[in-house]
């Protein structure tokens, strides 16, 4: 079976910190105008800059495959529900992919994208969702921890991770993903102060994808959420999060500026669902047309295929390529996902505690006992 | 070659039913993995539902309008092989039943005699037992796999006026081209005058949806609560003066001002007053409830049948707060798109059937409620005031409450404290 490897060979950074880099009216790092036009400000080696662009582009494209054919598998009945990352790919890409292969991440539960990136294949990224497993994989592996559905929890696991980081003397950091709902919740609040105090090498990445289920950012908040990091003493940044190369510069930054002892940074990188929350939820209910409309304008994978034909940076061969390797993907993923067994129920008794004491074992004797009574 | 039949999925978390709106392929039509078969409409949303097989349409198993249980088939799609796609496959089943009869895997329930009770159930250990399938209607048998007729062709907003308007599209004639559904096809089709054919035949139409409801609510509600229903005819020239001056007043600019305004705020009155109205049977616990809140339902037609959306804790609300939020009410219902929040946890309910221009009923309660006001029509009728035959704005209002915790003497008092405050909305609001 083929891995997906896309961190390999690891990207090289093209850019130096922030400043300078060119900003919307909105006050967004934005490098790539979303119909494509690199902002001349920019002052990077421009070989550097259309292999990184290419391997992101690759990352993006492959989940949103993956993120396609599991929305289909679930339609099918295959998956009990998905909470689909169309249209967050190039925030989720371009920050996993702008740090190192060892910093640990801690994700919500729609980061697919960068969970590829790290390696993570279909079936763990599947099984949790067909039901078959409480959680997908092993985090140590791949440096991901597995995927919280409890609103804004990671922030906390995260901080706590990050203070046993650096009581190891280790130069890890600890990148946590959230968004715009969970940054309402106390335990968001909480994580980044006592990150800042302790200054723990953390970047706290939110994606501000406009919509919490229902509820829009203006019912959230009134100030941007990346303002909320001066209150609390983070280096704050704020990024047109459907700009992949923008948000892979903002990210590449704020990972070294954790790195090197100076405490966390939040970013906020401002995207939009496209789908709805999950394949439960009916965005149609709650929000027009238009807006949809707008932000299909901004997709984060048309702005770099503008970019990379502009640029000279992409052909029919490697286009061709991509195509290949995202529907190999895809039929990965449904054969995957099908493969995917129910556990068996007796199994469950060995996971309780690590040493399965006497009277577990005779209540898991018991069961299969019990079990084995019915004639069918 | 194999047949694959595809069952209807829960895309929801919990659904048990779908209903089909359209298909959008035919016997016959090749499908990729993929292609979109059909759009289903759940209890949260119309959603498509992607083919988890390639090959070609054999059969359609479920009609357009027909409800369907979760995990029915309804579509078989022959598939070259056994494909990586191709989950366990299944015989082909013959098409459902047109008739609501159990079908022959689903026999009738034997019984085996023992000493006591009722016997047991030879079926007694399936533990999922296959529910009855659904009924369709005779007059839109399903297709066949060699009729090749084509599909409808129409826009989704046309459909949706369709369903709305209990057009069966498959008898409209499209204009537009290649047969395209038109509005004012789908217009002319329902002003036109009535089809010749089949005029003397009796219709059999699914029960579904809101219908199906406030079926079971109404039965529910009729065959628990013992219902009385008491009538007193008011002078409503108060109110009618009162509703006056507040559209003329500034603050109420902008909002629609009705007597139903002041009738809710009679009952609210009625209820500070008197507080075992607002109140509910609980069968189980062998207790009253009565209910901290006055949510104050107000039953509405609407596109989608009868709703009752209440507002929540309206004792508390100012007149004017009291009137915005019954507007937002009655538009959100017209429009369909009450939220289920506002449809539960009624307390208490006006029906105002006046505005059908009929005089009174005896409504039945919402299930889980003790009293429900219905106001009839207002009409200029002669009065006896100060001895003089004048003519007065009046109504009648009747007010049927659930004799199991309202006594006669209770219903009386508060339907005459609404009567009074009808009378004289001033004196009541004075008294709050």
């Amino acid at each position: 079976m083929t891995t997906v490897d896309l961190a390999d060979p690891p990207v090289t950074n093209p850019f130096t910190g922030t400043t300078g880099l060119p900003r919307t009216s909105e006050g967004w790092t934005q490098l790539v105008t979303p119909d494509g036009r690199l902002h001349p400000e920019v002052d990077a080696d421009r070989d550097a800059l259309g292999r990184l662009t290419r391997d992101l582009y690759r990352g993006m494209r492959l989940a949103r495959r993956l993120d396609d054919e599991a929305f289909a598998l679930q339609r099918q009945g295959e998956l009990g529900l998905w909470l689909q990352c169309r249209g967050q790919e190039a925030a989720q890409v371009g920050s996993v992919a702008a740090v190192r292969a060892d910093d640990y991440v801690f994700p919500s539960y729609r980061e697919h994208a960068a969970a590829l990136w790290r390696g993570i294949g279909p079936a763990d990224l599947l099984r949790q969702w067909r039901g078959v497993a409480h959680s997908g994989w092993d985090p140590e592996p791949y440096s991901f921890h597995i995927y919280t559905l409890v609103l804004a929890a990671q922030l906390l696991h995260a901080t706590g991770y990050a203070l046993g980081v650096q009581r190891d003397g280790s130069d890890t950091v600890v990148v946590t993903y959230f968004g715009d709902g969970a940054a309402s919740e106390g335990d968001a609040s909480e994580a980044m102060n006592i990150a800042a105090v302790n200054a723990a090498p953390m970047v706290f990445f939110c994606q501000n994808n406009q919509w919490a289920i229902s509820t829009p950012t203006a019912s959230q908040t009134r100030t941007p959420i990346h303002r909320r990091g001066a209150g609390f003493g983070l280096r704050s940044e704020w990024v047109d999060g459907n700009d992949v190369l923008a948000v892979y510069a903002v990210t590449s930054a704020v990972t070294e500026h954790a790195r090197s002892g100076n405490g966390p940074a939040i970013v906020e990188a401002t995207t939009y669902r496209m789908g709805g929350h999950s394949t439960s939820d009916d965005p149609t209910r709650y929000r027009t047309d238009d807006e949809l409309k707008a932000w299909r304008a901004r997709d984060p994978l048309a702005r770099v295929e503008a970019l990379m034909r502009a640029e000279g940076w992409s052909d029919e061969a490697f286009l061709g390529e991509i195509q290949a390797e995202a529907d190999e993907l895809a039929d990965r993923t449904r054969r995957e996902c099908l493969a995917l067994e129910a556990p068996d129920l007796a199994d469950a008794f060995a996971t309780v505690l690590a040493d399965v004491p006497q009277l577990l074992r005779e209540e898991r004797d018991a069961f299969v006992a019990y079990r084995a009574s019915f004639l069918d | 070659m194999t047949v694959q039949q595809f069952r209807l999925p829960d895309v929801g978390e919990g659904l048990t039913e779908a209903e089909i709106v359209t298909w959008r392929v035919a016997p016959g039509d090749p499908v990729r993995l993929n292609d979109v078969l059909v759009d289903i409409e759940t209890a949260k949303a119309v959603v498509e539902l992607p083919s988890p097989y390639a090959g070609v349409v054999d059969r359609l198993l479920a009609a357009e309008g027909q409800t369907v249980d979760v995990g029915s088939p309804i579509i078989a799609i022959r598939t070259a092989g056994d494909g990586p796609a191709a989950p366990a496959a299944d015989e082909p089943a013959a098409p459902p039943p047109a008739e609501d009869e159990p079908t022959a895997e689903e026999p009738a329930v034997e019984r085996t005699a023992v000493l006591v009770g009722y016997g047991v159930a030879a079926q007694a250990r399936t533990r999922r037992p296959r529910r009855a399938t659904p009924s369709v209607r005779p007059a839109e048998p399903v297709r066949g796999p060699h009729t090749s007729r084509p599909p409808v062709l129409t826009k989704p907003p046309l459909r949706k006026l369709a369903k709305d308007l209990g057009v069966e599209l498959t008898e409209v004639r499209g204009s537009g081209p290649d047969g395209r559904i038109t509005r004012q096809d789908l217009l002319d089709h329902t002003t036109g005058p009535a089809p010749v054919t089949d005029h003397r035949r009796d219709e059999r139409l699914p029960v579904r949806g809101v219908r199906k409801a406030t079926a079971a609510a109404m039965v529910a509600s009729a065959f628990t609560a013992p219902h009385v229903t008491e009538f007193l005819t008011v002078d409503m020239t108060g109110t009618v003066e009162f509703v006056d001056r507040l559209k003329q007043d500034a603050a109420f600019q902008g909002v629609k001002v009705s007597p139903l305004l002041v009738a809710s705020l009679a009952v609210l009155d009625a209820v500070r007053r008197y507080p075992d109205v607002n109140a509910r049977w609980d069968e189980d616990n062998q207790e009253i409830v009565r209910f901290a809140d006055v949510n104050l339902g107000i039953a509405a037609a609407t596109p989608r049948g009868l709703l009752v959306p209440n507002v929540k804790a309206a004792q508390h609300l100012p007149v004017r707060d009291l009137a915005v939020a019954l507007n937002e009410l009655a538009a959100t219902a017209r429009e369909g798109r009450t939220r289920p929040a506002d449809l539960s946890g009624g307390t208490i309910t006006i029906t105002n059937i006046g505005v059908f221009g009929v005089d009174a009923g005896t409504p039945i309660l919402n299930p889980g409620e003790a009293a429900i006001l219905c106001l009839g029509a207002l009409r200029r009728m002669p009065w006896v005031v100060d001895e003089q035959v004048v003519p007065r704005w009046t109504v009648q209002l009747s007010l049927s409450f659930d004799h199991r915790l309202v006594d006669g003497e209770l219903g009386s008092r508060v339907l005459a404290h609404v009567g009074r405050f009808l009378e004289d909305p001033l004196w009541g609001l004075a008294l709050r």
